[in-house]
Formats: structure tokens, C-alpha cells, sequence
């Protein structure tokens, strides 16, 4: 099996500029590894297979011609499918988009372009990025590459197997509670989370507004970077995202002196052991380099995820509302012509029977919640609270560089392990809603594995717009381990 | 029982940008279905909305017209209701903090100056067109208009009696052309209406039930409706049946309302503060900037014109009425400084030119200048009265210099005594009879003489010295006639 859809894109790049390879090379066996296992893992929605050999193929005879191109050119990207993509399918992974062909391109789809990066596909995700295990999509479950009997994470986990498998070499995700950095960690990448407003969403399906945040997901933090600073910056179709430049110091591993604190409210009971000790681990190699750890506070962690569960919700019962058959997407042929009102017959039952169960959980939990007479005991109670998790880390972060955390409680779990219990999975997400809630930027690296060979990850969340601090601290201790370097083929 | 009607509204009105609230779009009326959308205003999956900082500064600029006070901190808010005009299901609007707050607007009332309050003016997306055809078992959707922007402005209910609020319709719908905010072209849906209205006791302090009046679309439906709401409401009352609080909706077509549906009604739109657009920080420096383009308002006009130039109430109101006659009045007095000729002159044989071609004053191809020196000629006696009205129909006609028309039609006026004269003395040789009568006393003979004499001299002569000098040579002393 070629090596070469397990290396990273900044390797891959040097490769072709020093000749050793094509970019039709990488291309072609990035697509034999997802022709040869996508059947199982099923990390994809819909392909581009064709198109990406002929965009491979047009790059080599740029470079042949001797024409400059970007960093990232030619290199295999992956695209959750809630990224639109002009003329491309793009689903969400649910029913009532399954045949939605957007008409233009997200702001990020753009700058990749741009790039001259290679899409190979839209990969799977749970329904509207709701879930946390990739078990709620219109197409099947996405399998985690490291255990086909596991899942990959959600909901980004399509885009994380396909990183994990080699199936792509760097892929975007979108997190709005943890669907970037618990999938990341569930599969063995790298995943980034960047501050609210960092990079554009126009063009993302919107989930939870307020939340959502689009971001990379690499081989290692490197590539990672590379692609920040190719999706990022400001836009003026977003008028959430920030007017402020991208970081552009080069990562350097510098990091003797920084101030590591650990939340003693994400080290306590509900945590797996193993999970535990492969985060102090880290946090040892960190010491070893000159860090300094220190227990900090964050008192009000305890209400995140029921704050998440009412602020998401109301966002996402609004968002959702514009799928009701009328202009695009699915429609219920069966509707009742004859009904009182034949319109709302339509979109009623169009609705019914396009959402799956956890999307309809999360809309009828937000409808509730924002309906007159318990707006204020919810939604205006979970906005105060919220506001009171963001000064919970400012206050932290007052005596601390970044906070170190686990990802997820657990190591990957089965299939079907928690798809049953909404509860025990809305919890899996923990330690990662809370960052969404303060909106702050957070990394997500393999930090080792289980006897099993599970991957867990380690959590490192930064002062808003740190994203070169919280990369530098992962680039040190990529430096210093070889975690991420590890295949589900071995290596 | 003397019953008093407490009436409120709401205003609906489309405001004159180019594009759209939250996208690039054209506002533009009238084009094929569908053709003026893009994937914001469609509401596609993905999408983000810009706000149209034109619509939020003339948004500011109607709050301070009607003396609003601008909240310096605003937000939108996504009002959600599903209908298949309404793409995404909400729409975007202004629930918690509005763009303006606690305003007034002054107007006159026969004699009386009244004020009306403002609760709110806030700013927020229009819908599209449901299009229902005639058999067919499907509707279709025209989305060109959705996402114009509007501005609600919503009143106390302050008004009294239907002639309130025609008077304050008028104002408002003025207020808003003179500062350039709307159109308000009635016919394109530019401004929209919602009425509420209780009875009670004349005297009595307590608000009766309130009823809603929606669908009215003109200043016609909202009286008309008004008007058979207040009576329903009074028949009930003396018949000593209950009135209860619920939403009609006005058929116009029928001259009656009725009831919507209690699930039409019982809406909860679960507002909530819209996420995607930050709140809008509205600086000190931005409301005075917007403060110094505001144009003088329609009232304090009307007041200065009656001051100023010496109209009358009446006069002041007709010219300020529309604003485009009021500045073309004043241009008309700066160059002929005869207010009162002007006025006349406007409101008489200019307006009914424009009638009658069914022009606006912008439109046609009379100027100020052009009027001024019309007047300037007939003000110096170099033209009669008559000969000015029909060169000013052909300066409506051709757009020529009114001097040219006169000399082109030879209608400079005599004023040469010696050639009047001459002609009275052949108009008193061609009509021995009218002058027999004179003489007997018969006093409608000397009109009749002075017509004669204009007519012979092709209505160039100037009639007081034409019966300056008929009187003279007939040495009667039948004056005041005509």
C-alpha cells in the first residue's frame, strides 16, 4: 500500500516541487484507498473522483510550465456536506435535501478554489450536524477506520475517516458543540476549531448560528494551519466574521514558560481512566519542555451542556424551518390536496417524513422553549448563563495561557452504543460545548491510544483569536511524539 | 350614549432603496416573477443577510422626522411563521429594541393642531406574492419582493374619529416623500396598513376590547374598514351584546370584514434576537450627520408659507401638500416675487394643466423660470390674463420660452392709450344699440361693450385702461361692472 495518502500535505507539496512525485500521483492514490475501503467506512456522500484526476492532471502541466502555485494546490480535500458547493450535491446528509444542488459556492468553497485545492467529495455527517457519532445520517453510518465496529465521532465524522483512512489527505468539518475536535479525536487527527468569527460561514447549512464554525481537519497541526489560513478571514457576506487579519508567524515549538491550565471540573468523575492518563501523559511532555501546569476553575461548567441544549435548539428550530418543500429539496408526494389547507398539509407531512428522529428532537425542543411563556425561563436564562460560562474562561485565562483538556470522556464507543439513550450522547460532548459557548478557539490532537488501539485526543482551547498559540503548543508536541504519524494500517 | 372610537395603526412602508435589505437584489416593481432573487433572498440553505445600511439610515432619518428617539444600541429579530411566501419561514424584523421609540407626529384638524405618538418604528424584510390563478390546483410564488426593505411605524391609539385619521395619513404619507424615505405609490403597495380600534363612552378613560383590522391597503380600506368596524362595534354595544378582542381581515371587494380563523390568529412567533447580524451601534455622530439632511416637514411649512408670503391656511395647505409643488412655488417667488400671483396662478390654471395631462409638476415641461417670467409679463401688463393662460398651455405643450410664444402669436399688450382709443371708438361705431342701452341705464351693456373692444383688438389690449377710456369717451359712470 503507497505511503502517500498517509503523509501530510506540507510533505506532499515539498515531494512535487522537488519531483519526486505528481500531483496526479497523490490524487490517484488517495482515490485507490477510497475506492478500495469507502464501502465500509463510508466516509462519503457523494464524489468527484473524475473530476479530481483532471484537476490533478491540469496542475502537473501548470507546474511543468513552471507557473507558481499556492501552498495547498493539488492537494486532496475532503468537504462536509453542509459546505456548499456550486453545481455539487450538497445534503446535510438528510432526506430533505437529498437532491439539493446549491447554486453557489460557501465562501470557504471559494478560497479553496482559489487554492487550487482538489475536492474528492462531500463526506457524511449526522443529519444537519446533529449528533456526535455520524449514526444520524440519511446515508448510513460513516464507520471509524480504526474499529469498523466503532464510531468515527460526529458530526463531522465523514471528513475525519477520510483524513484517518487516507482517504483525503485534509478535509473541512463544521463545529457547533464539538463536531470537529471529538471526531478528530475519535479518528486520530487533527482538528481545529477556530474562534467564532474567524472563518466565514456564509455557504455553511446553518445548524446553530450563534455556534457554528467551520474549520480544518489534518493529518497534523501543520497542515492545519496551512488550511486556516486558506479558509479564514474576514467576509463581508458574513457579517459575524471578524475584520482582522489571519495569524502568520511560523509555528516554531516554542513554548518553555507557557502557563498550561487544567479545569479541575474536566478531570473529575464520568471520565474514562484511560482517557485520564493519556491526557496527564501529555501534559508531562508539555512539562518536560518548560510549561508550566496549573489547576484553574471553571465553576459554571457543570451547565454548559444544558445551556447548549436550549440555545442550539431555538437556533436550529428557526434554521430549519425553510426546509418545507416549497422551493428546493424533498418534497412528501403523498401530501393531502384535498385538506382543509393543502399547504400546510404539504409542508407538514414533507417535514415528517424528510428529518430524521434527532433533528426533529432538537426542532420540537427548540419551538418549545422559544414559544411564548417560556422564552424568558429558557432561552433568556440560557443567554445569561452563557454569558456567564465566557467569564468563567476569562477569568481563567487571566492566569493561564490555554487550558488543557480531554476531547471526549470516552474513547471511540460502538455503533448503536448510545444512538438510543439522546442523553448519554449529548453528554459525550462535554468537555467541547462549553468552548462553543465562549465561542474561543480549540485544537484537537491525537494524544495516544488505548490497550484497544482507540485514539484519544487532547483538548488545547486558547484566548479568543489564538489560534497560533493553541497550533504552536500541538506543533511542540507533534514534535516531540508520533501519535499523529500512526495509520489504522499501521505504519 | 355618545360612543367614541379609540383608533390605532400600524404602517407598513416600503422605503426608496435600490436594493434590498439584506441583499444586492433590485427593488425595482413590476418585473417578471422571480427575476430580481439571489440565493439570500430566495433563503437558501447556507445563506447569510447583510443589512442595507441605506434602509438603517433612512430608517433613522423617518425616527427623527417623527421625533423618535433612536435606540443607539439595535438588533434584529427573526419572527417565525410558516408560509410559503416567506422563504425562510421568519422574518427578519425588530421585536426587542427597535430602531426608534416614543415618538409623535403633528398634523392639523380643521383648526386644531393634533399629535398622534409613535410607539415604535422598526425595520424589517418584506415577504413575497403568492399568486393564486384561476382552476388550477396549485399556487404559485413570485419572490422578487421578498427581502425589500420596510419600515413599521406603529401609533398609539390616539386617533378619534375617521377625520383624524385620514388628516394623519396624509401627514405621514407626506412626512416620508419629503424626507425621501418611501415613494409611497399607493398602486405598487409602497404603504400598507393595520388598524385597531375599540369603543367607548365618550368620557369614559377605560379602552374597550381591541379589534384588529388587517389587509388594508389603501387610505380608502382603512376608512372604509374602520367605518364598518366602528359601526358593527356599536350595534353590538346597543344591543348589549359582547365585543371581543380578535383580528378581522378587511375584503375589500365586499365593504366587509370578518373573523380570521382562531389558528390563523392564535400566531406565536417565537421572536428571538437573530444571530446572524450583531447588533447595529448606532454612533452620536451618525444620528446628527442624518439630522442635518433632514428637509423642513411638511407642518412647519404650511405654517411658514402662511407667514411668510401671506397665505391663507387653505393656500399653504394645497402647495405643501405635495412637496414638489412647494419648492416649485417658492423657486416661482424668488424670481417673481409676487406671492400671491404665484399662488393663484398655481393653484389655478398649473394645476389644472397638470390634471389634465395627469403630469407632475417635474414631469412637465413647465419651469420655475419659465412660469416666473410668464407672470413677470402679465405682472407689467404686457400680456393679459387670458393671453397667459394660453401661452402657458403651450409652454406645457412645446417647452418654449413664454417670451417667444407672445411674440411668435403677437399677444404683447396694448397699453398705448391713442391706439385704445382708436379702437373704443370703432368698437362705439359698430354697436350704436349697446351704446343706446348704456344710456337707458342697462348696465350689462358696458361688459358687454368692454368685450368688444378686447375682441377687436385680438385680446392684446389692457382691460383697465380699455375701460378706463370706453368710460371716458361715453361719459357714463357705469363702473363696477364687467
Amino acid at each position: 500500500m503507497s505511503k502517500l495518502p498517509f503523509l501530510p500535505a506540507h510533505v506532499l507539496s515539498g515531494m512535487v516541487r522537488k519531483g519526486e512525485i505528481s500531483f496526479s500521483d497523490i490524487t490517484s492514490e488517495v482515490i485507490a484507498r477510497l475506492e478500495a475501503q469507502d464501502k465500509s467506512i463510508n466516509a462519503y456522500i457523494s464524489r468527484r473522483l473524475e473530476a479530481a484526476r483532471e484537476e490533478a492532471k491540469a496542475l502537473d502541466e501548470s507546474l511543468a510550465r513552471g507557473e507558481d502555485l499556492p501552498p495547498l494546490a493539488g492537494i486532496p480535500l475532503a468537504v462536509k456536506d453542509n459546505i456548499c458547493t456550486q453545481g455539487f450535491l450538497t445534503t446535510c446528509a438528510s432526506k430533505i435535501l437529498y437532491n439539493f444542488v446549491p447554486p453557489y459556492n460557501a465562501t470557504v468553497v471559494e478560497k479553496i478554489k482559489k487554492e487550487k485545492m482538489i475536492i474528492i467529495g462531500k463526506t457524511n455527517m449526522d443529519e444537519f450536524a446533529m449528533g456526535s457519532s455520524t449514526e444520524n445520517s440519511y446515508f448510513g453510518t460513516t464507520r471509524n477506520p480504526w474499529d469498523y465496529q466503532r464510531v468515527p465521532g460526529g458530526s463531522s465524522g465523514g471528513s475525519t475517516a477520510a483524513v484517518a483512512a487516507g482517504e483525503s489527505i485534509v478535509a473541512l468539518g463544521s463545529d457547533t458543540g464539538g463536531s470537529i475536535r471529538q471526531p478528530a479525536s475519535f479518528c486520530s487527527v487533527t482538528g481545529l476549531k477556530p474562534t467564532y468569527g474567524r472563518v466565514s460561514r456564509y455557504g455553511l447549512v446553518a445548524f446553530a448560528s450563534s455556534l457554528d464554525q467551520i474549520g480544518p481537519i489534518a493529518r497534523d497541526v501543520k497542515d492545519a494551519y496551512l488550511l486556516l489560513k486558506v479558509i479564514g478571514g474576514y467576509d463581508r457576506c458574513d457579517s459575524t466574521s471578524l475584520p482582522l487579519p489571519l495569524p502568520e508567524e511560523q509555528l516554531n515549538g516554542k513554548v518553555r514558560g507557557k502557563i498550561l491550565g487544567l479545569p479541575k471540573e474536566y478531570f473529575s468523575e464520568g471520565i474514562d481512566p484511560k482517557v485520564k492518563e493519556i491526557v496527564e501523559k501529555a501534559i508531562k511532555i508539555w512539562q518536560e519542555m518548560g510549561c508550566i501546569v496549573k489547576e484553574i476553575t471553571l465553576p459554571h461548567t457543570k451547565y454548559s451542556v444544558a445551556t447548549y441544549y436550549i440555545v442550539a435548539p431555538c437556533e436550529a428550530s428557526s434554521n430549519l424551518a425553510r426546509y418545507d418543500g416549497v422551493q428546493y429539496g424533498f418534497r412528501n408526494p403523498e401530501y393531502t390536496i384535498t385538506g382543509q389547507n393543502p399547504v400546510i398539509d404539504m409542508m407538514e407531512e414533507t417535514r415528517d417524513n424528510g428529518f430524521g428522529s434527532e433533528v426533529k428532537r432538537r426542532i420540537m425542543l427548540g419551538t418549545f422553549t422559544l414559544s411564548h411563556g417560556y422564552f424568558e425561563a429558557y432561552y433568556l436564562k440560557a443567554q445569561k448563563v452563557r454569558t456567564l460560562i465566557k467569564e468563567d474562561f476569562e477569568k481563567a485565562f487571566q492566569s493561564c495561557d490555554f487550558i488543557v483538556t480531554p476531547v471526549s470522556p470516552t474513547p471511540p464507543f460502538k455503533i448503536g452504543e448510545k444512538i438510543s439513550d439522546p442523553l448519554k450522547m449529548y453528554l459525550s460532548d462535554i468537555f467541547t460545548i462549553p468552548v462553543n459557548l465562549a465561542g474561543l478557539p480549540a485544537l484537537s490532537i491525537p494524544g495516544g491510544f488505548t490497550e484497544q488501539n482507540l485514539p484519544v485526543g487532547v483538548q488545547i482551547i486558547g484566548k479568543p483569536l489564538d489560534e497560533y498559540g493553541i497550533l504552536n503548543l500541538g506543533f511542540a508536541f507533534q514534535e516531540a511524539t508520533d501519535f499523529h504519524k500512526r495509520s489504522p494500517h499501521g505504519n | 350614549m355618545e360612543i367614541e372610537s379609540v383608533i390605532g395603526l400600524e404602517i407598513h412602508t416600503e422605503l426608496s432603496t435600490r436594493s434590498k435589505m439584506f441583499c444586492s437584489c433590485s427593488t425595482r416593481f413590476g418585473s417578471s416573477p422571480n427575476t430580481q432573487v439571489c440565493p439570500v433572498c430566495l433563503g437558501l440553505p447556507g445563506v447569510l443577510p447583510v443589512v442595507n445600511e441605506e434602509a438603517v439610515k433612512i430608517g433613522i432619518k423617518t425616527c427623527l422626522a417623527l421625533n423618535c428617539e433612536i435606540n443607539r444600541y439595535t438588533r434584529f429579530d427573526r419572527k417565525n411563521y410558516y408560509y410559503p411566501d416567506l422563504p425562510k419561514n421568519y422574518q427578519i424584523s425588530q421585536q426587542y429594541i427597535p430602531i426608534g421609540v416614543d415618538g409623535w407626529v403633528e398634523f392639523e384638524v380643521g383648526e386644531e393642531v393634533k399629535r398622534v405618538r409613535i410607539h415604535n418604528v422598526h425595520l424589517e424584510e418584506d415577504a413575497g406574492k403568492n399568486v393564486h390563478e384561476e382552476g388550477k390546483n396549485f399556487s404559485l410564488v413570485d419572490l422578487n419582493r421578498a427581502g425589500i426593505p420596510l419600515l413599521e411605524i406603529v401609533t398609539y391609539p390616539d386617533m378619534r374619529s375617521m377625520e383624524e385619521v385620514n388628516s394623519f395619513m396624509n401627514e405621514l404619507r407626506n412626512i416620508l416623500i419629503y424626507i425621501g424615505a418611501s415613494n409611497c405609490k399607493m398602486e405598487e403597495g409602497h404603504l400598507r396598513f393595520e388598524a385597531n380600534v375599540s369603543i367607548r363612552e365618550k368620557g369614559s378613560e377605560e379602552l374597550g376590547p381591541k379589534v384588529e383590522m388587517k389587509n388594508l391597503n389603501s387610505f380608502k380600506s382603512v376608512l372604509q374598514a374602520l367605518e364598518y368596524e366602528i359601526e358593527r362595534q356599536g350595534a353590538r354595544l346597543r344591543r348589549g351584546k359582547p365585543i371581543y378582542q380578535e383580528t378581522r381581515l378587511w375584503n375589500e371587494e365586499k365593504g366587509e370584514s370578518y373573523p380570521m380563523r382562531f389558528k390563523e390568529e392564535a400566531q406565536d412567533y417565537r421572536y428571538f434576537p437573530e444571530p446572524d447580524i450583531p447588533p447595529l451601534e448606532i454612533s452620536e455622530t451618525m444620528i446628527e450627520d442624518i439630522r442635518a439632511t433632514l428637509p423642513e416637514l411638511p407642518l412647519k411649512k404650511r405654517e411658514r408659507f402662511v407667514k411668510e408670503y401671506g397665505l391663507s391656511k387653505r393656500e399653504a395647505g394645497v402647495l405643501v401638500e405635495e412637496k414638489e409643488i412647494s419648492c416649485f412655488f417658492e423657486e416661482v417667488v424668488k424670481a417673481c416675487p409676487h406671492p400671491r400671483v404665484v399662488v393663484n396662478w398655481i393653484m389655478g390654471p398649473v394645476m389644472r394643466e397638470l390634471n389634465e395631462r395627469g403630469l407632475t409638476i417635474g414631469e412637465s415641461k413647465v419651469t420655475a423660470a419659465k412660469l416666473a417670467r410668464l407672470l413677470e409679463m402679465v405682472k407689467s401688463n404686457l400680456i393679459t390674463q387670458t393671453n397667459a393662460k394660453y401661452c402657458l398651455h403651450e409652454i406645457f405643450d412645446s417647452g418654449e420660452e413664454p417670451e417667444k410664444i407672445v411674440q411668435k402669436r403677437g399677444w404683447t399688450q396694448v397699453t398705448d392709450a391713442e391706439e385704445i382709443e382708436k379702437i373704443v371708438r370703432e368698437a362705439i361705431l359698430k354697436n350704436p344699440r349697446a351704446v343706446e342701452d348704456i344710456k337707458n341705464g342697462k348696465k350689462t351693456a358696458f361688459g358687454f361693450l368692454i368685450g368688444q373692444v378686447m375682441k377687436l383688438s385680438q385680446g392684446k389690449a389692457n382691460p383697465g385702461k380699455v375701460r378706463e377710456i370706453l368710460e371716458r369717451e361715453l361719459g357714463s359712470s357705469s363702473k363696477g361692472e364687467g
